[in-house]
């Protein structure tokens, strides 16, 4: 298993966001992490992403523990992200955002710009590399995101509501990003709201309900999960 | 932006350098080569703080403090131990960087105005220790020997010498920004700019990189201050170390256009051009008209141009380089 | 150093901390609301000052007596530096803001060197003149009427911020300045309210300072760092928290001096404010 979660747990004074939530993703996988608004999923995201540390609970990444690491060092052991807001460089092109994530591994300028153009090239962006990234669209920010998530040579990548605001063809073509990240050998964790960029491609499913794991499987067994049902149709 | 104009770029460089050089030879008298220095020294210190301020976005209103400590360490080494100006500037700008340090430790943790209001209170802090500190001569000052001059020492009786002295001085801080600027330090600066949290999640330390903006700032300005207390044969904590000055460092960095290389030379050269001539037309009497004129200038700037001149000319040009592709 | 010294120190550091809060109430409601750090705070207390020193030299009234004007023309100073300038760079980005709040900082000073002369001057004769004795320890009347005009002052705002609909509109932009839009506050007529009100803080302070304390254009510059650090130790946007830090800041800033030495009071003030911006950024009662 590439990232093991153990009985994460996370507390704010008296509310429990997460409560005692365990499970894996192995090498290459792509997991998807849904549940209704409120379950818990932004935290525990936050928590794998280092953003945050959990009360309690072992979060393992590659035979590390990471919990509580911050940002920096989640980002150096191999763990990249996206935001839910793009958060690209605003005043810096396209290109220059990806660059940014390649130095991590390598201080050179040139071996930087030559990644950065094969990584703009990944994600569909080659023509709008010179573009400053305040002037893309939301869409291309999104896949901008990714591409410079992936310039830090991460074995898990977490995307965070990748998928939002959308249109069905870009849901289309963000699913297909998606699959050939897990071509390149990264794995994938996944928060999704959006059903339509989660179902096709996931290979499993964590589902969340008031910061409980209540469901994990295969898209198929979790869409028929009476539990997960009734976590989405019930009483909120 | 500057690549379509490649062409024209060499020579036009090597006849402004040129001229640049020859300029003491044609401006004879003392006062307007004095004003050429103060526009170079003021340049210098400009472009210092905009490797911390503009490429990284750390607005450091307290600037002034390592400029002094660059003043007061080669002032105090040449006064107390004889030591030449060719170490203790260096030294001086090894003070500075380390105070850098040591003032960056709490303070980078802030943000925005906390930041700002800190880097006020930490040069406050040292202007009163200065001016209190009688080994460095406390509210009087210090006043350097000119019993011993020539490129030794770094004191001459005629202002040329000065003249090219910060020519070069300014040379050396502009090729340390530009190769900030073109290396990775730059990318990582302008990130943590943009967005400490995106930076975060590509492995950026933001401390660190901060500090090393610090550090390198620090030092560039600490020498700018050797070079003041050079020329002045005179210095105090009002003159070296006052928030005015850190204010003036900032504004002229801004002025010019914050994160360009060349925006604080531009800078320096209107601000000194508009103090230098409200100081002439005004005279001494109208103390109270070219703050007012200053302040008017600040205001317009933050409201209407914050990108600064050079920032203002860019987006002119952009405009018109996409006029064609429209078509 | 005697018990009575200490004791006299204490309360100086009292009574002046009263008028270090008045001053932070200022700044702290124009920061609550609009989350801009007001640098040029420190030359409304200057013009407040200005405004009591000239209806005492021209028409010998005393700076109590002309306390409602001089506040009056401050809280309309303050409207029209949010119309004019404020306004334009609510959402400009920091830097912006910063500068343009400095370069009203020093268009007014080199407005009131122009307009005044940079000499000093003083009210002579206040009202309030005399000395008050406790025991041993001697108070200056002025001293105590600025002390006390400024606890009922930062009642009185308080009680409007908390007990009035138009208080309450006020809290509720600065919480949230969308929701309470979307309520049809009008967030502008807010932010003037908020630089109306932080003026005329500032302006009844230099006021009530002008009986005791030197009027020149660079007053200012001896309260703004001062400010700054008592409304970061109340909490940016506490009014209570700036009432109680700027008495805190008083004292420290009065004992500091006595044991080290008049000419590190500020420095010591200044060390304290990096002790909590390192300790406890947020302050005593702050939001963020």
């Amino acid at each position: 298993m590439l990232l093991e979660v153990e009985g994460l747990t996370r507390r704010f004074g008296g509310l429990i966001a997460n409560d005692s939530v365990s499970f894996g993703v192995a090498a290459g996988e792509i997991v998807g992490l849904i549940g209704p608004n409120g379950a818990g999923k932004t935290t525990l995201f936050n928590c794998i992403a280092g953003h945050d540390a959990p009360s309690e609970g072992r979060i393992v990444f590659a035979g590390r523990d990471m919990a509580g690491a911050g940002p920096e060092r989640c980002a150096r052991a191999g763990i990249g992200r996206t935001f839910q807001i793009a958060h690209s460089f605003g005043s810096m092109s396209a290109r220059e955002n990806v660059m940014v994530g390649c130095f991590l591994r390598d201080w050179s300028v040139r071996s930087a710009r030559r990644r950065a153009d094969e990584l703009l090239e990944f994600v569909e962006l080659s023509p709008r590399a010179a573009v400053q990234a305040a002037a893309l669209t939301i869409s291309e920010q999104r896949r901008l995101a990714v591409a410079r998530a992936l310039a830090i040579d991460p074995r898990l990548l977490l995307l965070d509501e990748a998928m939002a605001g959308l249109n069905p063809q870009e849901v289309r073509q963000a699913v297909e990003v998606v699959r050939r990240i897990r071509s390149r050998g990264v794995a994938c964790l996944i928060v999704e709201h959006v059903m339509e960029g989660i179902m096709p491609v996931a290979d499993r499913l964590i589902v969340l309900d008031y910061g409980r794991k209540i469901a994990e499987g295969t898209p198929d067994q979790v869409s028929r999960d009476p539990k997960v049902l009734a976590a989405y149709l019930g009483t909120e | 932006m500057i690549r379509r104009a490649e062409p024209l770029a060499l020579p036009a460089a090597l006849a402004l350098l040129a001229a640049l050089l020859a300029l003491p030879l044609w401006l004879r008298s003392p006062a307007h080569q004095n004003l050429a220095i103060l526009m170079l020294m003021m340049a210098q210190l400009g472009v210092a703080w905009n490797i911390l301020g503009g490429y990284a976005g750390q607005i450091s209103l307290g600037h002034a403090a390592f400029s002094g400590i660059g003043a007061y360490t080669t002032t105090l080494l040449l006064m107390k131990a004889g030591i030449s100006p060719w170490i203790g500037a260096p030294a001086g700008a090894l003070a500075a960087a380390a105070a850098g340090l040591v003032i960056g430790w709490p303070c980078f943790r802030l943000s925005g105005h906390y930041f700002a209001m800190a880097t006020i209170a930490v040069a406050e802090i040292i202007q009163i220790g200065f001016g209190n500190w009688d080994y460095a001569g406390a509210a009087v000052g210090l006043t350097l020997p000119i019993d011993r001059d020539g490129w030794t020492w770094l004191i001459f009786a005629s202002k040329a010498p000065y003249y090219y002295l910060a020519l070069g001085l300014l040379a050396l801080t502009l090729l340390v920004a530009f190769a900030v600027e073109r290396s990775f330090l730059g990318y990582y600066f302008r990130a943590i700019k943009d967005d400490p949290d995106a930076a975060r999640s590509l492995g950026v330390g933001l401390a660190r990189y901060k500090q090393v903006a610090l550090a390198l700032s620090s030092a560039l300005s600490a020498l700018g201050g050797s070079l003041y207390a050079l020329k002045e044969l005179y210095i105090d904590p009002p003159s070296v170390l006052s928030t005015g000055l850190s204010i003036k460092v900032a504004l002229v960095a801004i002025l010019g256009g914050v994160g360009t290389l060349f925006g604080p030379v531009i800078g320096a050269a209107i601000l000194t051009g508009i103090e230098e001539s409200t100081r002439t037309l005004l005279g001494g009497s109208g103390r109270g008209v070219d703050l007012v004129i200053y302040a008017l200038l600040i205001i317009s700037i933050a409201v209407y141009y914050p990108a600064g001149v050079l920032g203002w000319v860019g987006a002119r040009l952009r405009r018109r380089a996409a006029r064609p592709a429209a078509r | 150093m005697t018990a009575d010294i200490l004791l006299q120190s204490l309360l100086s550091g009292i009574l002046i901390g009263l008028i270090y809060a008045l001053v932070a109430v200022g700044l702290t409601i124009i920061f609550g609301v609009m989350d801009i750090v007001n640098f040029a705070h420190g030359e409304f207390l200057m013009f407040g000052m200005y405004s009591a020193f000239w209806f005492y030299a021209l028409w010998h009234l005393d700076p109590l007596v002309s306390l409602p004007v001089s506040a009056l023309a401050l809280f309309i100073l303050g409207v029209l530096v949010f119309f004019l300038v404020i306004r334009r760079i609510i959402a400009a980005p920091m830097l912006s803001q910063i500068f343009a709040t400095f370069g009203l900082m020093i268009l007014f000073r080199g407005l009131a060197q122009l307009l005044w002369k940079p000499d000093f001057r003083a009210v002579d004769k206040p009202l309030t003149a005399g000395t008050v004795a406790l025991g041993s320890v001697q108070f200056g009347l002025p001293q105590i009427a600025a002390g006390a005009g400024a606890v009922l002052i930062t009642l009185a705002l308080w009680l409007f911020l908390t007990r009035t609909r138009i208080g309450a509109a006020l809290e509720a932009t600065a919480a949230d300045r969308e929701a309470a839009m979307l309520m049809g506050i009008d967030a502008n007529r807010m932010f003037a309210l908020a630089w109306g009100l932080g003026a005329a803080c500032a302006g009844i302070a230099g006021a009530l300072l002008a009986s005791f304390f030197p009027v020149y254009p660079e007053v200012g510059a001896n309260f703004i760092l001062i400010a700054f650090v008592v409304v970061n130790l109340g909490g940016f946007g506490s009014i209570a928290g700036a009432f109680w830090a700027g008495i805190i800041v008083g004292v420290v800033e009065v004992v500091g001096g006595l044991i080290a030495g008049p000419q590190f009071k500020l420095a010591i003030v200044l060390l304290l404010f990096l002790a909590i911006l390192s300790i406890r950024p947020q302050g005593l009662l702050g939001r963020k």
